[in-house]
Order: structure tokens, then C-alpha cells, then sequence
């Protein structure tokens, strides 16, 4: 009978990963690259390459929308994507506690796998390893990826001064599904992740001759944290129409129950570019393909202080700062 | 019966419309003052979303905001930061306490160095979790570190009764429960206090009820309007204080109590909730709050009859004693008492920010000086 849950025997080298490896990474992972089942890949690629890695760990494992294997995917693809490469193969490292389910590792897997046919990118090389049960909380995943540079010169310090700003769907959602889902807060909604390959977005652009100055999936630290970085990186101010920023409804009522902000909140599948003002609305076209609330939600500015403002709907600007320390509701 | 979405509980309140009427009505109105107003929001809150909303900037010349100590995390002095830190140090203890909390340091660092450290320090958004936690738990001591002002007192007040009916032995509280009033008027007492009218707290007044600020209307002879949370609440607040001071500048009368959070507040508040609190603390005869210092019977502590739940009876040889000040160059003193802004101070957003504050106001999100860190007022500051 197959054990169903991971033991120290399936990290530690011999017939029981081999069978581990054969019956879950190399069945949904397949490719002659990574059937070869060598010490290293061997890989073929012309002109510049991205090189991007990124461990995966979320609580819970599984959320709606997603779970840490598509995150674990899509988190890689996208870093590439947002470098304007095109992801091509990828690593897949596997720490596993011991006792965790094989069939929620299968599921994970197959997640992976689903998510990679939207890149084409293919897993081609691999490690498991299994430790004590208590020494982490189920499985941590890093992927590393690379891909050749499609559209050269993206970078955080290249918005320039009357660029617009774009998001490419609402802000939030990730966030604001990984908070409900934890236990603390207790609540429920229909809301599930963005968690997504941004890769087909950023082609389409691509494809449709966009000028782009400059990519971010806004991961951890939301809108606020790519918006600062980029002030900060390309010396210019950003001002930002709060009444612009798409927000879905559900989102705004986490963050008034709990005192957070829709911007400071994780992404997985929302990009922000900057491009030339004269660009934005044939971007606007292309991203409203993939999601109907696509949005210009400001414009860029020569400033002497390199900070994101926002303007309320009845005229008052603040800062949007940059998120700091764990995110904590409020007291009351 | 109707759905009520969350989103309908806010959004006429933040309508740009009625916004951009409110401040129109209170610049008109300003103009005919012969005194400027100097209103203190006494709640974080109403701090937040002060800053938050700009509302500062909507405000003529004549009218300015000062920021109170209404804040829990805020106001509490390091000495008792510290508790919770030597508390949580304890072998077989789990602290758990709420938010902001965990990253305000005392001179031993924050909980959340603390719990870096290894100390098992919990974060809840419901005090009722302290109870799961400590059925969860049976051979560990489960202290729960309570703290805010007359608002979250009635939910340690709950979990008091509930560890009592369901004999759950290991529960214990460290009580840190602060009261509006006492420091309102320690700060209005004081001869150079500038303050001249009041934004009540409300949800302190959901409870407690309104009419606990009626002596402090009729000991200083100021308005006080117990407000809401949303702009819109904030502005008709504003517009009712600017009346107040128009219709005593002409007619003599004298300054009200005036309830603008109608649909949360009633002047006696949720005596039920008063009842279990009455039950379970009593003042202390003292509390350092900090950046104001000592101010009588501003606290409360568990009654005798709850002694064997008391932490800081029964860690009392564990607990340091010594009185800890904020650094001499902080301000926060006199932020608080109107007579300093925040950019004033020299720490301000270099030695003190929020990733690492120095006094009372950068530490917790409610706080006078983080709120002008992270939201700027534009017009003041640059």
C-alpha cells in the first residue's frame, strides 16, 4: 500500500523518493529536459536572459483562488514577465514536513503544472527535501526561473516625468482573501485570489507595439509599495486620483472592519506599468482584453520630493507611503 | 427586510458632494469668528481620519485641529510595555494581547522582538480568542495584556466572567484599561492649554454614554460633539462647534454637549456593558499615562474579588518598577497639548518614525506624529 503521508524516507535519497519523484514531479512536470534526470539541465538560449528566484510560503496552503503551488509559479513567471522576458524554464525546490498529505501534495503539483501551460515555461530541474514534523508548517516551495529578455530597458528607475500610471485589474484581493482565510478574523466572502501568470498580458502588450517604461506585479506591500519604489528608483513624483484606483467592493469592507489598506495589500496577478502618456489608452485596450477594470490611475511628475501622492475626491492630498511592519487590524 | 452591504454604511458619508457643502457652510461661517478654534479630537481615530481625508485642509485659517491622547497603545507609558515583555519572558506563559500592541517598544524592545526572541506572544482581534487559547492550552498560564479606553473595557470585562463561570484557572490579565475624562481634563486643566473645543470619542461614548463629557462642557466652558467616524461625521461636528461659537459670540449662550453620532450613541450608553465593567474593575487611584504623566483615577484595575486573576499581583516580583520617560528632545507633551505640531519636533521623522518611534504620538497608527508621517499635511509641511 502507498504511504499517504510524506515521510523522512521520501527526502533521503533512495527507492521511496525515487518513487515520489516518478509519481508526482516527473508525471506532471514531463519534458525531455527534465526526464533526463541529471545534476544540471542542460539549456539552449540566445541573446540577454532574465534570472529570477523566489521562495514560497502562505498561510493557509490552500485559499480561494489559488494555493502555494500556483503562487509558486505564477510569483516566478511573473518577476520574468515584468523584466519583459519571456519564462522559460524554472526550478522547483520542495521542503516538505514530515507527515504533510501526499494528496494535498499532488493537488499542489498539479497546480504548478497547470499553471505553467499559460507561460509554456517547463520545470526542468528539481529537489525534495523532507523535514521533522513541527520544524515548518507543511511545505515551503522555491522556484527560480529564467527567460529571454523580450523587451529591453524596463526598470524601476525608468518612469519618466508625465508618464501614466495603469493598473492592469482592481488592488487588493490577494491580501484581503489571505487575511479571511486565516483563522483570527473569521470571516467569509466570495472573493478569490488574482493569482495569475501575467506573462500573456505582457506579450499582448508587447504584440500590440505599446511603448513600456516600466513593470511591476505589485506582490507583497500592494500598489503603495511599487508606487515608492518606483518615486524612489526614478527620481520623479507620482500622483495618484484615489476615486481611479479599482477596488472591489469586498476589499473595501475588509480594510474598514480591520483598518487596513486596500493599496498596502499583496497581489499575485495585478501588474502596475508606466508608460507614455500617449500609450496609455491603446495599454488601457489591451489589459481591459484580460480584465474590464483596467484603469489609468495617475501620471508621474518631475517633483523635487520624490513621493506618491493621492488626491481624495473632494480635493484633499495626502502621501501614500510606503507600508511598514506586519499587517495588524486594529484595536478598535 | 433589506440587505445592508458594508459599503452602505460608508459611502454617504464620504460623498464629495455633501463634503464639498460641509466645508463651503463652515469656511462661510468661519469668517463672522471673532476667536480662532482650537478643537481637540481627543480619539486616534478621529486623528486617522482627520489625516487621512485631508480634512485639515478643507478647514479656513481660523479653525485648527489638535491631537489628543486617545490612543491606547499611545498612552501607555514604557514601565508597563516593559511588564508585558518581562511577562511574556516567563517560562510557560503565552501573552496574548490585541494589534498595534506588539510593536511598541519599551526600553526592553517590543513584543514582537520578544516573541523573535521565543516568548509565545499572541495577536488577536477578538479578546475571546484569549479564552480559546487558554482551553487550548491547560498547562500553560495564559495572560491577557488588556488595553484601550472605556470601549474594548466591557470585552476584558466578558472574558473575566466567562474565565470565572467556566473555571478556566490558567487565564490571567495584566489590566492596563484607561479612562477619556480624567486625562481630557488633565490636559484642559493645564493653564498654557490652547484647546478651547472638544471632538468627543464615540465609540468610548457607545458604551459610557455621552453624557460623561457634560463636566468637562461645564468646568471649562467649551463645546464638546460627540462625532462620528467618517468624514462627513467629522465636518457636521466641525460645523456644529463653529455654530456653538457664533451663537455664544452673539448671544452669550453658553457652550452644549451636543450627540452628532446619533445612530451609535445615546447620552447614557450600554448600561449593560457599564454594569459588567463595574462589576470587574475599579479605578486605580493613579496612572502615568505617557507624555502626560501621573493623572488621578484615569485607570482601572481588576477588583479584589478577582485578585487570584490579577498578573500583576501575582508576577509582582517579577515585574519592573521603575517610572521610564520619553527622551528629553521629544515633544510629544506638548503635541498633545496643543502646543507643538509634530514637524515641530526635532526627532520628527528622523530619530522618530514609526518603524522605530521615540515618544507616545509616532507609535501606534492612531497617533498624532505617525499620522502626519504617513499622511503629510501637504500644506503644512512643506
Amino acid at each position: 500500500m502507498k504511504a499517504k503521508e510524506i515521510q523522512l524516507s521520501h527526502g533521503s535519497g533512495g527507492q521511496e523518493m525515487n518513487d515520489l519523484l516518478g509519481r508526482l514531479f516527473y508525471k506532471h512536470f514531463a519534458n525531455d529536459i527534465l526526464l533526463k534526470a541529471e545534476d544540471a539541465a542542460m539549456l539552449q538560449m540566445d541573446g540577454p536572459i532574465a534570472f529570477t528566484t523566489d521562495s514560497f510560503t502562505v498561510s493557509p496552503l490552500f485559499f480561494p483562488g489559488g494555493n502555494i503551488g500556483k503562487l509558486a509559479i505564477a510569483g516566478t513567471v511573473n518577476d520574468l514577465a515584468m523584466a519583459g522576458a519571456q519564462p522559460e524554464y524554472l526550478s522547483s525546490s520542495f521542503v516538505i514536513e514530515e507527515g504533510f498529505s501526499i494528496e494535498q501534495l499532488t493537488t499542489i503539483v498539479e497546480s504548478m503544472a497547470k499553471e505553467l501551460e499559460k507561460s509554456g515555461a517547463k520545470i526542468v530541474c528539481g529537489d525534495t527535501k523532507v523535514v521533522p514534523r513541527g520544524t515548518l508548517d507543511g511545505v515551503i516551495i522555491n522556484t527560480s526561473g529564467v527567460g529571454s529578455v523580450k523587451y529591453a530597458g524596463l526598470s524601476a528607475s525608468n518612469v519618466q516625468p508625465d508618464d501614466a500610471i495603469l493598473v492592469s485589474r482592481n488592488v487588493g484581493s490577494h491580501g484581503s482573501c489571505i487575511l479571511m482565510a486565516r483563522d483570527e478574523l473569521k470571516l467569509e466572502s466570495d472573493l478569490v485570489s488574482d493569482c495569475d501568470t501575467l506573462w500573456p498580458q505582457v506579450k499582448a502588450l508587447m504584440d500590440a507595439g505599446v511603448e513600456l517604461h516600466s513593470l511591476r506585479d505589485a506582490t507583497r506591500g500592494g500598489l503603495a509599495a511599487v508606487l515608492n519604489e518606483w518615486t524612489a528608483s526614478s527620481r520623479v513624483g507620482i500622483h495618484v486620483q484615489e476615486k481611479a484606483i479599482p477596488i472591489l467592493d469586498e476589499v473595501h469592507g475588509l480594510c474598514e472592519l480591520y483598518g487596513f489598506e486596500p493599496c498596502d495589500l499583496a497581489n499575485e496577478g495585478t501588474m502596475i506599468l508606466a508608460v507614455p502618456r500617449v500609450e496609455a489608452e491603446k495599454a488601457l485596450a489591451v489589459l481591459r482584453e484580460f480584465h474590464s477594470d483596467a484603469a489609468c490611475i495617475g501620471c508621474a511628475a518631475e517633483a523635487d520630493k520624490h513621493r506618491v501622492t493621492l488626491t481624495t475626491p473632494w480635493g484633499s492630498r495626502r502621501y501614500l507611503d510606503m507600508p511598514r511592519g506586519e499587517l495588524l487590524p486594529r484595536i478598535c | 427586510m433589506k440587505d445592508i452591504e458594508l459599503k452602505t454604511l460608508s459611502a454617504g458619508f464620504r460623498d464629495p458632494e455633501v463634503i464639498h457643502s460641509l466645508t463651503r457652510k463652515i469656511n462661510k461661517l468661519a469668517t463672522e469668528l471673532n476667536d480662532s478654534i482650537q478643537v481637540m479630537e481627543v480619539c486616534g481615530g478621529h486623528t486617522h481620519t482627520i489625516m487621512k481625508y485631508g480634512l485639515n485642509q478643507q478647514m479656513p485659517d481660523n479653525i485648527e485641529f489638535i491631537h489628543g491622547p486617545g490612543c491606547p497603545v499611545c498612552i501607555m507609558p514604557k514601565e508597563r510595555i516593559n511588564h508585558a515583555v518581562e511577562l511574556a519572558e516567563q517560562p510557560n506563559v503565552i501573552l496574548v494581547t490585541l494589534g498595534d500592541m506588539i510593536r511598541v517598544p519599551g526600553s526592553k524592545g517590543s513584543l514582537a522582538e520578544c516573541r523573535a526572541r521565543g516568548g509565545d506572544v499572541r495577536s488577536v482581534y477578538d479578546p475571546m480568542d484569549a479564552l480559546t487559547i487558554a482551553k487550548e492550552n491547560p498547562e500553560k498560564t495564559v495572560i491577557y495584556f488588556a488595553i484601550g479606553f472605556e470601549t474594548t473595557t466591557p470585552m476584558t470585562a466578558v472574558l473575566v466572567e466567562l474565565a470565572e463561570t467556566q473555571g478556566i484557572e490558567n487565564l490571567l490579565f495584566h489590566v492596563n484599561h484607561v479612562l477619556v475624562p480624567p486625562a481630557v481634563d488633565a490636559i484642559l486643566s493645564d493653564d498654557d492649554c490652547r484647546v478651547n473645543a472638544l471632538i468627543g470619542p464615540s465609540h468610548v461614548s457607545v458604551i459610557a454614554g455621552a453624557e460623561i463629557y457634560q463636566p468637562l462642557v461645564d468646568e471649562y466652558n467649551v463645546p464638546v460633539v460627540v462625532s462620528g467616524f467618517e468624514p462627513v461625521d467629522v465636518l457636521e461636528t466641525m460645523l456644529n462647534i463653529v455654530e456653538q461659537k457664533l451663537e455664544e459670540q452673539k448671544s452669550g449662550e453658553k457652550p452644549k454637549l451636543q450627540l452628532q453620532y446619533s445612530r451609535a450613541v445615546v447620552p447614557g450608553g450600554n448600561t449593560a456593558a457599564q454594569k459588567k465593567v463595574d462589576d470587574c474593575f475599579e479605578p486605580r487611584e493613579h496612572f502615568r499615562f505617557r507624555g502626560l504623566g501621573d493623572i488621578p483615577g484615569s485607570a482601572l484595575k481588576l477588583r479584589d474579588k478577582y485578585a487570584h486573576r490579577d498578573a500583576e499581583l501575582i508576577y509582582s516580583d517579577k515585574l519592573s518598577t521603575e517610572e521610564l520617560d520619553d527622551h528629553k528632545v521629544c515633544l510629544c507633551p506638548s503635541i498633545l497639548r496643543g502646543q507643538a505640531k509634530p514637524y515641530e519636533c526635532r526627532a520628527f521623522g528622523k530619530a522618530c518614525t514609526p518603524s522605530r518611534p521615540m515618544g507616545s504620538c509616532m507609535v501606534s497608527s492612531e497617533g498624532a506624529c505617525n499620522a502626519y508621517f504617513r499622511y503629510s499635511d501637504l500644506t503644512d509641511s512643506e
